[in-house]
């Protein structure tokens, strides 16, 4: 989803960091916010910002014979919500802009976009709809988890065919271009990202139930299981 | 859930996570040729874009390159461990904290019906 250092036009690259900063600058408020209000968060959430860290400097081979790595941004946006990923996310980002010529400072806007904002938010969505579905917690966190990472290269998809559409099919055809790139190629590492964040958010249950109770992730279905 | 069926099904997800990579290589091997296998996919987009595009020059470099894959891979490496430090400061400080919370006798442990 790493969008490479000026491969986007100078109208996008602005126009993606006029969206992306007003969400950073929000998201960097909450966690300072959680983090004042409720220091004993401070070590989730320093593990929500871990776990995106490890997952997205982790490149695995997929069944269409190319690699990709998992994003990690649906555990936290599970546990705090998603603002506070989309400053998480920029952190990595920047870091793997300037270190590892990874994504770019140019592209930082768009590819904050994909990874820390929309990603979150869908995966979020997919929290919030099987908790009113009363699903188990477990396929719960696996669709948030996999669900945020596929829709990631599914926006960077958009993002490239806006930026580059096809001369003969338009902006359409470029995105089943870039999906075809992208996305089947995420589908298995995205339900390996969901089996993952199951497995984590079980250990999560066992050594820190009173601060996910606080933060009201084990809510009503947590009342169900009792 | 008993305590029995509760790493059981933690065993199964580990043991589905390694069939999913195991496919996913078995499978994955097959379809390219050896050259380019497990190309990036992130390369791949910028390859797109270069052979649709061809007019298109990037108007702005990475101020740092690094110059070849082992330095690369040494930096993602890097990154892992850095965040697989936190990590498990973060879990062994939520531990650590649950176990002295759960010996104090003030303290309460919460049940825990398991998840």
């Amino acid at each position: 989803m790493h969008i490479a250092e000026g491969f986007l036009p100078v109208a996008h690259c602005v126009a993606w960091y006029a969206v992306s900063t007003p969400f950073i600058v929000h998201g960097a408020r909450a966690v300072v916010k959680q983090a004042k209000e409720h220091p004993e968060s401070r070590l989730l959430l320093a593990a929500a910002g871990a776990f995106t860290f490890v997952l997205s400097s982790i490149k695995l081979p997929s069944v269409t014979g190319s690699s990709s790595h998992p994003t990690g941004t649906g555990l936290g946006a599970v546990l705090f919500r998603p603002p506070v990923m989309a400053f998480l996310s920029t952190i990595v980002l920047v870091f793997q802009a300037l270190l590892l010529a990874h994504g770019g400072i140019t592209t930082l806007g768009a590819n904050v976009f994909s990874m820390g904002i929309a990603g979150p938010w869908v995966g979020y969505a997919f929290w919030t709809l099987s908790n009113k579905l009363k699903l188990n917690r477990n396929v719960g966190v696996f669709l948030a988890l996999a669900f945020a990472d596929l829709s990631t290269y599914v926006v960077t998809s958009f993002q490239l065919a806006l930026a580059f559409p096809d001369p003969v099919s338009g902006i359409f055809g470029s995105v089943a271009k870039f999906m075809g790139i992208f996305a089947i190629s995420q589908v298995p590492l995205a339900i390996a990202e969901g089996i993952l964040g199951v497995l984590v958010f079980r250990l999560l249950t066992d050594v820190a139930r009173p601060e996910l109770e606080r933060l009201g992730v084990l809510g009503s279905l947590a009342v169900k299981e009792a | 859930m008993g305590r029995l069926r509760k790493s059981t099904v933690n065993i199964l997800l580990v043991a589905a996570l390694v069939v999913i990579f195991a496919v996913s290589f078995v499978v994955g091997g097959t379809r390219t040729d050896p050259e380019e296998r497990f190309g990036g996919t992130d390369g791949a987009a910028t390859a797109q874009i270069e052979e649709s595009n061809p007019d298109y020059q990037p108007w702005f470099e990475p101020f740092f390159q690094p110059e070849s894959g082992e330095v690369e891979s040494g930096l993602f490496a890097l990154q892992a461990a850095l965040g697989g430090v936190v990590l498990g400061f973060a879990f062994g400080g939520l531990w650590g904290r649950r176990r002295s919370k759960a010996a104090a006798p003030d303290g309460r442990p919460s049940p825990d019906p398991a998840a």
